[in-house]
């Protein structure tokens, strides 16, 4: 179906989502923007993945497996890091990268 | 160029729109609902690729889940005003520069390079053949990750139920 697309500009599609999410991970400063981050980061590396097993080893089916337990570990991630997010806003009452800074000194 | 393609082409434009809108906006609950619409986006690129199983599972997972526990933990976690905090011009800057060399650099990296196939006969990517190597614990198969993963994913459950659960003395 995608024959006509050829694999460096889902590449490029991929390194452009990665690098925004590099952009947002080390600019903004609200926790959950730094989640949502690292959800686009994870998205462009499974693209990547399913890239790959599709057009160079269509007769494997490693990068589905591999998209399958990134997907499965970012949403244990996803659960523990707001966990901690909302145990934090109880403590400091603020989710502020540059306001929760107790373990710093 | 084929239907395909063009389809292709508007959902990669979309899923690079609301990835900068994600992280470019300054109201978070809207940096939600953009993540949201291009995790949608690239579940459209997977069902592309013919990976129907995959984009189900980025559907459910992702869009039915994940999104909707930050749209929860933002309602649970915002303090009446919904803009964001002011930004820091430094941080901006350096973060700006360092995304943009990565990009050009990678971006250079991946036209100048040839990708070979292996051109070998391809297997379909049903939820059968799925399935049968997931389960199977020869042949390059995929159990016991499999079953690390479950107690991974059962271990989140509870640490995140005891992390945020509040204690008697609050």
């Amino acid at each position: 179906m995608m024959e006509q697309v050829p694999l460096s500009h889902v590449l490029i599609l991929s390194t452009i989502l990665f690098f925004l999410g590099i952009y947002g991970f080390f600019s903004r400063r609200n926790l959950i923007t730094v989640l949502m981050s690292i959800e686009l980061i994870l998205n462009s590396v499974n693209i990547n993945f399913i890239a790959f097993n599709k057009y160079l080893y269509p007769h494997q089916l490693e990068g589905v497996f591999f998209t399958l337990f990134i997907i499965t570990i970012a949403a244990a991630e996803v659960s523990l890091a707001i966990a901690i997010i909302i145990n934090l806003y109880r403590r400091f009452n603020t989710i502020d990268i540059d306001d929760t800074d107790t373990m710093k000194y | 160029m084929s239907a395909s393609a063009v389809i292709f082409y508007v959902l990669s434009a979309l899923i690079v729109t609301f990835g900068a809108l994600t992280v470019f906006t300054k109201r978070i609950f809207r940096a939600a609902i953009f993540l949201l619409l291009a995790l949608i986006g690239i579940a459209g690129v997977y069902i592309l690729m013919e990976m129907q199983f995959v984009a189900a599972l980025q559907v459910v997972v992702y869009v039915g889940g994940i999104v909707v526990l930050i749209i929860f933990s933002i309602f649970l976690t915002s303090s009446g005003n919904d803009k964001a905090t002011p930004r820091k011009w430094g941080r901006v800057l350096s973060a700006a520069l360092l995304s943009a060399a990565g990009l050009i650099f990678s971006i250079g990296m991946i036209t100048t390079h040839a990708f070979t196939p292996a051109g070998i006969a391809p297997l379909d990517p049903s939820v059968r053949n799925i399935g049968l190597q997931l389960i199977n614990y020869k042949n390059f198969g995929y159990v016991f990750p499999f079953e690390v993963v479950s107690i991974l994913l059962l271990a989140a459950l509870v640490g995140s139920i005891v992390i945020a659960m509040k204690s008697k003395n609050q």
